[in-house]
C-alpha cells in the first residue's frame, strides 16, 4: 500500500507540474493581437498590478456581478488556502512558527471550506441559469473536493490517524524513500482523491487559477495611443 | 438622486405621452430555451465572401477547415485560449447580457454563448473532451452545431458586459469575433457586414457613397448652415495641407440624427478657428473588420487611414461619434496602421471629437447658450465600446467624463440614468456588433429593453425627453427601436447636434426667441 501510495504521489506531483507548466508556456508564448483591456483599465504597470491584486485577493469582478457567488467562492477558496496552510506541516521539519501558529484557523477552516462547497452547489442546483450550464464534470469537481474536505475532517474529528506516520511517509519522499504510510481507511480515501485533484487539475476548470494571470482584459495596460503594442505574426503581415 | 430644483418645470410622463416600458431594466427573466433560435441574418452571397478573402460558399470540407482554425487561432490569441480553458461555470455572468434579459434564451448567457464554441473545442483540442465528452458537455461539430452558431454568434453584440462581470475577465466578444471568423473561413459569412467591408474597399464607406455624391451632400450641409445662422461654416472634403483629419461614420453624412453632429464638429472646428478636412478615400471610421474577427480585414480598412492622413499631408487625426470605431481608433489604429510618427507629437494619435471639443470648452473658445437646450431634459448613453473598451483624455473613465462634461457644458437638465446601467456597466444599444440589419429586428428590439427600461426610469422621475449618444449604430438603432418602446424616433440626439444647437458663432445676430436649429422634433416635444 505505501509503495503503491508513494507511486501514485510521484505520478500525480509529475503530471500536475508538468502538465501546468505546459500550459502555462502555452499561456506564454501565445501573443495577444491586440489590445483589449476592459476598461476603465489602469494606465501604468503598477497600476495593473493592483488591479491583478484585487482580482486575485479580493475576487473583486465576481463581487461585482453577484454577492452569494462571491460569498460561497471567496469562503471555499480562503478556506482551502488556509488549510493548505496547515497542511506544510507534513512537508517541513521542524515546523515553521507561523504554520504552527496557523493550525487552528486550519482546522475551523475545513467547515468554512464545506459550507462554501455546498452553497455553490446549491446553487448549481437551484438556480435555473447556473443548473443550465452545467456539465457532469462540474458536479464532480464539487463532489471531490467536498470529498476530500470530508475525509480530512473524519480524521481530525472522527478516526485519528497517526500523524506522525503521515509525516515520515511525505519527508520520505521528499528524500527519496519509501516509508511505512498508515492504513487507516480514511487517509487513504483523503490522499487517493487529493492525487485526483493534482491529476486532473492541468486538463480541467482548474486552469482558472493560471488562466486568470493572462487574461488579456484583466493584466493588459490602457496606453494604445502611447505605444505601440504588435504581435509578431502581425508584424509579418507589415513586411 | 433627487430632481434637483427645477422640480416645477418637470414634465411628467403622461403630459409628453411617453409610455416606456416600466420595470426594473435588469430584472432576470424566467428561461425560454430556443425561443431565438431562429433568429440568424442573411449569408453573404459568394461575391461578398471573396472580396474578402473568404471562400465563396459553404465549402465540402468545412468541418476539418473549421477546428483547425479554431486551432490555428488558439495559437494566435491569447484571449481565445485562455478563455477557452479558464471558465468555471460559475454562472456570475449568467445574467450580465442584454440579449439574454431581453429574450429569455438561456443561449444568450455569456457563458452559454461561449459553451456552443467551447464544447467543440474541448471535443477537438482537450483530453477530457477527447475521451470523456458526456462528461465536460464536448461534442462534434455538425451541421447543426454550425447553424447555432450562426444564429447565436449573431446575437452578440460584442459589447463587453460580459467580461467587466466575469472573475476572470473572459470576455465573450472574443469569442464571439473568433467564431465569426471561423465561420468565414469555411464560407459562411454574414451578408450585412462583409458586403459593407467590400464597400469601404471599394469606395471608402460602408454606403457606397461615392466622392461626388459626398461632395454635394457636405455643399448641400454648408447651405444649411449658413440658411440657418447667417454664417458661412465650411466642411471641407480633401483638403491637402489641413491640419486635422476627421474621420467619421458616413451615417454622418445623411441619416438623422448622425448628420445634426457633423454640423456640430464642423461648428466646433469653425470657432475653433482650425483647419481640417474630410477624407473621400477614408470616408468611414467604422470598421467592421472588428466585428467579423479578421485581423487582416480590420487592417486593410485602417490603412485607409494612414495613407489619407499622408497623402493630405494632415497633423493631426480626430474620430467623429462612433463607438466601435472609437475602439478600433483608440485601442488597435497604432497597432494596425501605426507608428503614425509623421503626425504632430503633441496631440495623440487618434483624437476623439469629444476630446477636442472638451479642450475648446475648457480654454473657453466656444460661446455657448444652453438655454437653447432648455425644451430637451436629457440623458447620456454610454455606449459599449467607448465604455469598455476605449478611454478619452488621461485618466481611466475618461470616457464617462468627458461626454458628460460637454453635455453639461452645452444643456441645464442633465439625468444619469441606473447606476447599474451606465458607465463600465452599460447596456448596449441592443444593435451593437455588426447586428444592425433588419432581418433580426426581434433581437434588436428585445435587446434595446434594459436600456429602455433605464430610459422610462429617469421619464417618470425626472421628465426626461432625449437621450443622447455618441455612437452612429446606437443612434441608428435608437431611432427605429425606440418608436416600438413608446418613444419618438427623434428622442434620440448626437451630443454634438447639442453641442450645435448650444453654440452661438462669431459674428452669429442672435434673435430672442431662436428656434434651436435642427431639432424640429425637440421642438414639438417643447409643446
Ligand atoms: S462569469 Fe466567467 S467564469 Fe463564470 S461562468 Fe461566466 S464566463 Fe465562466
Ligand atoms: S459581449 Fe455583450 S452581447 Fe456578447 S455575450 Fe457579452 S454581454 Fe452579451
Amino acid at each position: 500500500m505505501s509503495t503503491l501510495y508513494a507511486l501514485l504521489y510521484y505520478v500525480a506531483t509529475a503530471l500536475l507540474v508538468i502538465g501546468l507548466a505546459v500550459k502555462i508556456r502555452q499561456y506564454a508564448r501565445t501573443p495577444a493581437p491586440l489590445k483589449i483591456p476592459t476598461t476603465p483599465a489602469p494606465t501604468t504597470a503598477s497600476g495593473v498590478f493592483w488591479r491583478m491584486f484585487r482580482e486575485v485577493v479580493f475576487f473583486e469582478s465576481l463581487f461585482k456581478s453577484n454577492k452569494w457567488i462571491w460569498l460561497f467562492g471567496y469562503l471555499f477558496h480562503g478556506s482551502l488556502l488556509l488549510i493548505t496552510i496547515r497542511h506544510l506541516r507534513y512537508f517541513i521539519d521542524p515546523v515553521w512558527w507561523w504554520v504552527s501558529f496557523e493550525q487552528p484557523f486550519g482546522i475551523y477552516a475545513s467547515f468554512g471550506m464545506v459550507l462554501g462547497l455546498a452553497g455553490l452547489w446549491g446553487r448549481r442546483i437551484l438556480v435555473e441559469r447556473i443548473r443550465y450550464i452545467t456539465n457532469p464534470s462540474d458536479h464532480l469537481m464539487l463532489a471531490l473536493l467536498i470529498a476530500i474536505a470530508l475525509s480530512g475532517m473524519t480524521m481530525r474529528f472522527l478516526t485519528p490517524t497517526d500523524i506522525i506516520g503521515v509525516k515520515m511517509f511525505f519527508l520520505g519522499l521528499l528524500r527519496f524513500q519509501i516509508n511505512e504510510l498508515p492504513d487507516t481507511p480514511a487517509l487513504l480515501i483523503h490522499l487517493g482523491l487529493v492525487a485526483v485533484l493534482f491529476i486532473v487539475f492541468p486538463i480541467s476548470k482548474l486552469l482558472h487559477a493560471p488562466g486568470i494571470f493572462f487574461s488579456p482584459t484583466r493584466n493588459q495596460i490602457d496606453n494604445p495611443r502611447e505605444k505601440r503594442h504588435l504581435a509578431p505574426w502581425a508584424a509579418e503581415l507589415e513586411k | 438622486m433627487a430632481p434637483l430644483d427645477d422640480s416645477e418645470n418637470k414634465k411628467p410622463a403622461e403630459m409628453m405621452d411617453i409610455r416606456g416600458p416600466d420595470g426594473d431594466p435588469l430584472e432576470i427573466p424566467r428561461l425560454a430555451c430556443d425561443a431565438m433560435a431562429e433568429s440568424k441574418p442573411y449569408p453573404a452571397y459568394p461575391e461578398h465572401n471573396l472580396k474578402l478573402g473568404f471562400p465563396g460558399e459553404l465549402i465540402d470540407n468545412w468541418q476539418e477547415v473549421a477546428i483547425a482554425k479554431m486551432g490555428e487561432l488558439a495559437k494566435k490569441n491569447r484571449a481565445f485560449q485562455v478563455y477557452l480553458d479558464a471558465c468555471v461555470k460559475c454562472g456570475a455572468c449568467t445574467d450580465k447580457c442584454h440579449y439574454f434579459l431581453g429574450s429569455g434564451d438561456p443561449k444568450n448567457m455569456p457563458v452559454a454563448r461561449q459553451d456552443l464554441l467551447r464544447s467543440v473545442y474541448r471535443r477537438y483540442y482537450t483530453f477530457a473532451g477527447k475521451y470523456f465528452p458526456w462528461l465536460v458537455g464536448a461534442r462534434d461539430l455538425t451541421k447543426e452545431v454550425l447553424d447555432e452558431w450562426y444564429a447565436y454568434y449573431h446575437q452578440c453584440s460584442q459589447c463587453r458586459r460580459c467580461s467587466v462581470f466575469c472573475p476572470y475577465g473572459i470576455d465573450t466578444a472574443e469569442i464571439s469575433m473568433a467564431a465569426r471568423e471561423i465561420m468565414d473561413s469555411v464560407g459562411l459569412g454574414d451578408k450585412y457586414c462583409n458586403e459593407i467591408i467590400g464597400k469601404v474597399k471599394d469606395v471608402g464607406n460602408n454606403l457606397g457613397l461615392q466622392e461626388k455624391a459626398l461632395a454635394a451632400t457636405l455643399e448641400g450641409l454648408e447651405e444649411d448652415i449658413e440658411d440657418d445662422t447667417g454664417i458661412s461654416v465650411r466642411i471641407p472634403l480633401d483638403e491637402k495641407g489641413a491640419d486635422i483629419l476627421l474621420v467619421t461614420p458616413s451615417a454622418d453624412f445623411f441619416a438623422e440624427p448622425h448628420i445634426e453632429g457633423l454640423i456640430g464638429y464642423a461648428k466646433v472646428f469653425h470657432e475653433a478657428g482650425v483647419s481640417w478636412t474630410l477624407s473621400s478615400y477614408a470616408s468611414e471610421a467604422a470598421n467592421f473588420g472588428m466585428f467579423i474577427g479578421s485581423y487582416e480585414n480590420m487592417r486593410d480598412v485602417s490603412l485607409r487611414i494612414r495613407k489619407a492622413a499622408e497623402d493630405l499631408g494632415v497633423k493631426r487625426i480626430i474620430f467623429g461619434e462612433c463607438g466601435h470605431a472609437w475602439r478600433v481608433a483608440y485601442s488597435f489604429l497604432n497597432t494596425l496602421a501605426g507608428p503614425f510618427d509623421f503626425l504632430d507629437p503633441n496631440y495623440p494619435v487618434p483624437q476623439h471629437i469629444l476630446e477636442f471639443t472638451w479642450n475648446e470648452i475648457q480654454k473657453g473658445t466656444l460661446k455657448l447658450d444652453k438655454s437653447r437646450n432648455d425644451h430637451i431634459r436629457l440623458t447620456y448613453h454610454d455606449s459599449c465600446n467607448v465604455a469598455r473598451a476605449s478611454r478619452m483624455g488621461d485618466k481611466p473613465g475618461g470616457q464617462f467624463e468627458i461626454p458628460r462634461n460637454v453635455l453639461k457644458a452645452v444643456c441645464n437638465h442633465y439625468y444619469d440614468m441606473d447606476r447599474d446601467t451606465i458607465m463600465e456597466s452599460t447596456v448596449c444599444c441592443g444593435g451593437g456588433g455588426g447586428l444592425l440589419t433588419d432581418e433580426i429586428m426581434d433581437i434588436r428590439v428585445k435587446g434595446a429593453g434594459p436600456r429602455m427600461k433605464a430610459l422610462k426610469q429617469v421619464t417618470d422621475d425626472f421628465g426626461v425627453t432625449h437621450m443622447a449618444a455618441i455612437c452612429a449604430i446606437c443612434k441608428t438603432q435608437f431611432s427605429k427601436v425606440m418608436p416600438k418602446y413608446g418613444y419618438g424616433m427623434d428622442s434620440i440626439l448626437s451630443v454634438h447636434q447639442l453641442v450645435s444647437n448650444a453654440i452661438i458663432l462669431g459674428g452669429q445676430e442672435v434673435e430672442e426667441d431662436a428656434a434651436p436649429q435642427g431639432d424640429a422634433a425637440a421642438a414639438e416635444a417643447k409643446q
